[in-house]
């Protein structure tokens, strides 16, 4: 639904990509890397109805429950401004991905080699809503090196879909991250770019 | 004041701005639906909350609804409660962004490549 009015300015068309991944994977560090302020913090409230049955059921009092996403903007020319929101960590929170998800670009999710069987939630949940994805390797110093190889054996992931090594702190890494889903999300929406 | 009479007031804050409505009058704005101020700011005769003003005041460049709720510490719900009232008055002019961006639309993964790459 447009609700412009035709004599007021163009308002620019917001897109939005998710970065998804476990809990300390790096995700806001990954908004803040590449975009123009530092990350902001949003909430929704929301009421017991809508969350999950299990997660209320011992607090008797609380009727609500706050969801906080961190997310980042990048302006890209008069037209178009680039909206990065981290996922919410908490599985019970699918019904915010699923508004998330709706109508985005696509999906970095963020891999700690560490934890690797974390991403599995938002592996299986992005391949089940058909939202184009990559996974991106935080490599992390210290952390167990992987092979990609071996990174796509573990999360049994398409030869399809792509796997980057980066270093979410880096900007440079960071977009080179983004770059690679939206080349992956125009291959599979729209006709293939250089 | 006992414990059990104890409420948050992060928790009541948002009711208490929307007066206790949880839908907008228009619209349905999703966390980047985008909004812009339209027209000189309104006075005190317009009988708007100081919410409304501080939204008109930041919306002066365009912002997303994630963006305002961040901005003024308060939940996207409210945000969109509140727009919806600016939008009803003509003070705002907002977009759905579903609608607008057709994820085939080849210019649109350019433009992204193109502002990605110049960062």
């Amino acid at each position: 639904m447009v609700f412009d009015r035709s004599d007021r300015p163009r308002l620019p068309t917001a897109i939005k990509i998710l970065i998804a991944g476990g809990f300390g994977a790096g995700k806001t560090t990954l908004v803040g890397a590449v975009s123009e302020t530092r990350p902001l913090r949003t909430e929704e409230v929301l009421t017991d109805r809508g969350v999950g049955v299990d997660d209320l059921s011992s607090v008797e009092a609380k009727r609500t429950t706050t969801v906080a996403m961190d997310f980042g903007r990048i302006t890209l020319g008069d037209e178009y401004v680039l909206y990065l929101f981290g996922t919410p960590g908490q599985e019970r929170f699918w019904f915010v991905w699923d508004e998330l998800a709706e109508g985005s670009l696509g999906a970095v999710i963020l891999a700690d080699t560490r934890r690797l069987a974390d991403c599995f939630p938002s592996v299986d949940y992005f391949e089940r809503r058909g939202t184009p994805f990559v996974v991106a390797v935080n490599c992390f110093d210290g952390a167990p090196t992987f092979e990609v190889d071996e990174v796509r054996l573990a999360l049994q992931l398409d030869t399809s879909v792509p796997i980057i090594l980066c270093d979410a702190r880096r900007r440079h890494s960071s977009r080179e991250v983004l770059i690679t889903l939206v080349k992956h999300s125009a291959r599979l929406r729209a006709e293939p770019v250089g | 004041m006992t414990e059990e009479h104890w409420v948050d007031p992060e928790i009541i804050r948002p009711y208490v701005v929307t007066r206790g409505r949880t839908a907008p009058v228009h619209g349905r704005f999703d966390l980047i639906s985008m909004a812009v101020s339209v027209g000189p700011p309104p006075g005190p005769e317009a009988g708007l909350d100081p919410e409304h003003h501080s939204i008109l005041r930041l919306c002066r460049e365009p912002k997303s609804v994630a963006e305002i709720a961040a901005h003024l510490d308060l939940p996207a719900g409210t945000i969109r409660v509140l727009l919806g009232d600016l939008f009803d008055r003509e003070l705002v002019s907002a977009q759905e962004p579903q609608s607008e961006v057709d994820m085939r639309d080849m210019k649109m993964y350019r433009a992204v490549l193109d502002g990605l790459r110049s960062l």
